[in-house]
């Protein structure tokens, strides 16, 4: 029987990677790549919720409606902002833009 | 036997899911991330699926496969310059076995506290047309949220196209 508790430990093991994947990876795009791995997870664990906790009312589906928008914006944004990084610089390495170092 | 599909299903979806997440992050050309990033969205809307969130996993087909990953793809050509391999490596000056043992760390917490903790299920009877109640909900209990999501849709797309544009001066 799969219940509740297989959909979080799944979702824990996708977080985890993007975590790995947000500290360890060099370019901007990688970083922002493993963001939507998390961002995913937590999507995972929102429905997994309202399915199995709340089935009636589904607060957790509308949450995860929202957590897709804002992942929408963030990555129009972060892409953005990426092209203008390699337009000026000519390299999109996170080690390599170390203006704001103190 | 309908409980043995459902089982066979999840285990499928969750495999294909967390493979797809792993190569991601261990793939060391940009472009297969990508697409392995697409793979693995359709593994979640697969586990959507067998959530009964049918109307999400349509919308995390048509969003995140559709336009966020073809934007990652699409960025990724934009941002790659000559040479194909190495364009997404792990980075050097930070020890990799530090970062591997913080994720590990986080992912035994994590089913630590999963296992341990007891769950309530709900007994109540699960909603089988959702659409129809989300876009219910959405236009009276979580009005003013979505109009603040659509604001912000709006003004992301808007400071998007200046940012990718660039402002004459």
């Amino acid at each position: 029987m799969i219940g509740l508790v297989h959909f979080l430990t799944v979702a824990a093991i996708i977080f985890a990677i993007g975590l790995y994947g947000v500290l360890s990876k060099r370019t901007i795009v990688g970083i922002l790549m493993s963001i939507e791995l998390m961002l995913n997870a937590v999507n995972i664990n929102l429905i997994a919720f309202s399915r199995f906790i709340t089935p009636e009312v589904l607060t957790g589906q509308i949450f995860a409606i929202f957590t897709i928008t804002v992942a929408a914006a963030e990555v129009a944004v972060g892409m953005a902002m990426i092209f203008r990084v390699y337009y000026d610089r000519n390299t999109v390495h996170a080690a390599r833009l170390d203006e704001m170092r103190w | 036997m309908n409980e043995m599909i459902y089982t066979v299903a999840f285990y499928i979806f969750a495999a294909i899911t967390v493979a797809a997440a792993f190569g991601v992050v261990t793939k060391s050309n940009l472009v297969h991330s990508a697409l392995l990033l697409a793979l693995c969205f359709i593994g979640v809307s697969g586990l959507y699926v067998l959530l009964q969130a049918d109307f999400l996993a349509a919308v995390q087909i048509l969003i995140y496969n559709g336009a966020i990953a073809i934007v990652f793809v699409l960025g990724t050509m934009l941002t790659r310059r000559s040479q194909r391999h190495g364009t997404n490596d792990t980075e050097v000056n930070i020890p990799s076995r530090v970062v591997t043992l913080v994720s590990g760390l986080f992912v035994v917490v994590t089913l630590g506290v999963i296992a341990t903790t007891p769950w309530h299920y709900s007994s109540s009877v699960i909603v089988e047309d959702t659409p129809s109640l989300l876009a219910q909900l959405i236009l009276t209990d979580y009005m003013v949220v979505m109009e603040a999501g659509a604001v912000l849709l709006l003004a992301a797309m808007i400071g998007a196209i200046v940012l990718a544009k660039g402002v004459e001066e």
